[in-house]
């Protein structure tokens, strides 16, 4: 068996292990529900169009602006209609509008004249969106490399705590086992990402922002090949934290530095997403260039080289870490006896052919 | 069929962890069909030994081959291995686990259903097959932990402390497969440092002491090469006239019941004519020296 299929193995019990796996099942189904929500609970809330009393010979402009229609005989029938909550609003003659403690911009805006608007920078995008894309991609983005990565570390941390570890290396190259954890571990993080997306993408057409959607379009498009170089670059310093120690308890003192290389380029997206300055360099750093370029993308910011020059960093930057992991990993999978300092794995590989 | 050329053979082999030497210049073979006994005290280098044909160490010296032919992964991965440091999976089920170290080892996933449920029923776990590791108790993960080693039908078994911590029965079953195992012509190395159970166990001995084989070989020639020939003597009366007789060396005496070892060059009939010749002999036998007595001679 040579170490490809010895890979397929081991990823494939990794995945199997994990889809029994009651946490992991409920966080997924629980960031289901959050895009669902996020997706199809504003459009529930926003409650369509105002719904508007008024006299029939009154009505016209208003039907023709979709607003939704009762008929009242009298401006004294609408405007009981209004106190009594029946209608969002009323129009009575003037025309003057009435309403209860908001005014109806629908209802205003059908019966004005609207100065003619043109736009000079027509692909700007709403504020709101513009800050809420980039917070998703980053958020995204920070729970998955943290959470997968913990569990690589974890599924790393079991077979040496257990012991299994040297039945396995007896048996398969260490760099399959290594391997199968990654792949297992990338393939379960871009599944769910695919499903929350999905469910996202439904959420929005039910909502009724399909709009939203093309613009979204090529910024996820990059923010994949940038996610899956940026989880294995994360993965990979995961993978030689948990080979340094023998108990699960002693993950908090390997892990810090990875969570600070996680953590520090997610705060720093989210606070200086509207720095262009701090978002050119951020967008060129491997730890933040998953979240950041694609941002700069979505807001039309960067160009068209840019995302390459920075994927080929990125590429660069997970090769070299993969190596560097592979190594730590490698010396120190066998040392059960306490905790491993990175200098030591990394001089005490054994080499056996 | 058992091929003479089917031996795993160490052949020099040093290792070092820092300026600790902990095996030097290590010979020796582990025959098909034998059962090996690989006996030392804590720390003499029995775990490094067998890590190390294992291939999860690397020896800074030496070669060990199979068949001839220094060790491949490939020829590994036919190997069967239980490390001193038991352990599997607890959250997966015995079952499941198995399948999956056969899958490691290169069988088709059919051949390793197959090889696991066979095995789990001749070591007594077909009915716990289900259960999650962590859920049997210690002597059932144990027959787990040796189902884990065979699946494959190992070429060569290399097991480290195999009955350390196993009941009685388990041993019987454990001693049981391993001996079917050898039987079909596997060689099979197994350390303890219960020296009981590598006397009734092992063909072959390997004695290691510091790092260094004290002594390696057939079970018998051991004994005959490292003690001497050892009586007991029964009579009507006190024993005691054999501290006089020349060539004796009284081993234990017990008013008319005595154990004398012989000088190499002497005989023993001239000591029974003796006995005889003061009263009625009851008892006269050749004593097998035990194990630990071999060992206390070659690891001084």
């Amino acid at each position: 068996m040579n170490t490809m299929q010895a890979t397929r193995l081991v990823a494939a019990r990794e995945i199997r292990v994990k889809l029994r796996d009651r946490t992991f099942l409920i966080s997924t189904v629980f960031f289901l529900l959050l895009a669902a929500a996020a997706t199809i609970l504003p459009a529930v809330f926003a409650g369509g169009p105002s719904t508007v009393a008024v006299t029939e010979q009154a009505a016209g402009p208003l039907r023709s602006a979709g607003l939704e229609v009762r008929v009242v005989p009298d401006d004294r029938a609408a405007e009981r209609a209004v106190q009594d909550g029946d209608v969002d609003a009323a129009v009575v003659a003037g025309p003057t509008v009435l309403a209860l403690d908001e005014a109806p911009d629908d209802v205003v805006g059908a019966l004005s004249t609207r100065p003619p608007v043109r736009l000079l920078d027509p692909d700007a995008v709403d504020p709101a969106v513009a800050f809420l894309v980039p917070f998703a991609f980053a958020f995204i983005f920070f729970v998955t490399s943290q959470g997968f990565g913990v569990q690589i570390a974890q599924s790393i941390i079991e077979e040496k705590q257990t012991r299994i570890v040297e039945i396995l290396v007896a048996a398969v190259p260490v760099r399959a086992l290594l391997a199968g954890k990654l792949v297992a571990g990338t393939l379960l993080a871009l599944g769910q990402i695919a499903l929350v997306a999905l469910v996202a993408l439904v959420g929005m057409a039910f909502g009724g922002d399909g709009g939203l959607l093309s613009l979204l379009a090529p910024a996820i498009g990059w923010f994949l090949p940038f996610f899956l170089l940026g989880f294995v670059l994360i993965a990979a310093m995961w993978a030689a934290a948990g080979a340094l120690v023998n108990r699960m308890e002693d993950i908090g003192g390997v892990s810090m530095p990875v969570q600070l290389t996680v953590m520090l380029p997610f705060f720093a997206v989210i606070f200086l997403h509207d720095n262009p300055t701090a978002m050119r360099v951020l967008s060129y750093v491997p730890f933040s260039a998953p979240t950041a370029m694609p941002l700069r993308l979505f807001t039309g910011d960067a160009a068209g080289w840019e995302p390459v020059v920075a994927l080929v960093l990125l590429l660069a930057s997970a090769v070299a870490f993969l190596l560097a992991g592979v190594r730590v990993y490698e010396g120190a999978l066998l040392r059960t006896n306490g905790r491993t300092s990175i200098g030591t794995a990394w001089r005490s590989r054994e080499t056996v052919a | 069929m058992i091929a003479v050329t089917d031996v795993l053979r160490l052949d020099g082999v040093d290792r070092s962890f820092g300026d600790r030497q902990a095996l030097k210049n290590v010979s020796f073979d582990v025959v098909a069909g034998r059962m090996t006994g690989f006996v030392g005290g804590n720390g003499a280098g029995k775990t490094t030994t067998m890590r190390i044909i294992l291939g999860v160490l690397a020896a800074d010296a030496g070669r060990v081959t199979w068949r001839g032919a220094p060790l491949t992964r490939e020829a590994r991965q036919r190997f069967g291995y239980m490390p001193e440091e038991r352990g599997l999976y607890p959250k997966m089920s015995v079952r499941e686990q198995v399948t999956y170290l056969g899958r490691l080892h290169g069988m088709t996933a059919a051949a390793a259903r197959q090889a696991t449920d066979a095995l789990l029923e001749r070591v007594g776990l077909a009915e716990r097959g289900d259960d999650l590791l962590e859920t049997l108790s210690l002597g059932n993960q144990q027959r787990a932990q040796i189902a884990a080693a065979l699946v494959h039908e190992p070429d060569v078994l290399v097991l480290d402390e195999p009955f350390s911590g196993l009941d009685p029965l388990a041993v019987d079953t454990v001693v049981g497969v391993l001996r079917e195992r050898a039987a079909a012509g596997v060689p099979v190395l197994f350390s303890s440092h219960q020296l009981d159970v590598v006397e009734r166990l092992c063909d072959d001995l390997v004695i290691i002491s510091d790092g260094v084989i004290r002594a390696a070989g057939g079970r018998e020639q051991l004994r005959r090469t490292y003690t001497s020939p050892r009586f007991e003597l029964v009579v009507e009366t006190d024993a005691g006239w054999l501290r006089d007789q020349p060539g004796v060396t009284l081993v234990d005496l017990d008013g008319a019941r005595a154990v004398f070892d012989l000088a190499p060059d002497a005989d023993e009939q001239p000591v029974l004519h003796a006995a005889l010749a003061r009263g009625p002999v009851r008892a006269f036998r050749p004593v097998s020296p035990s194990l630990t007595e071999i060992f206390r001679e070659v690891a001084q």
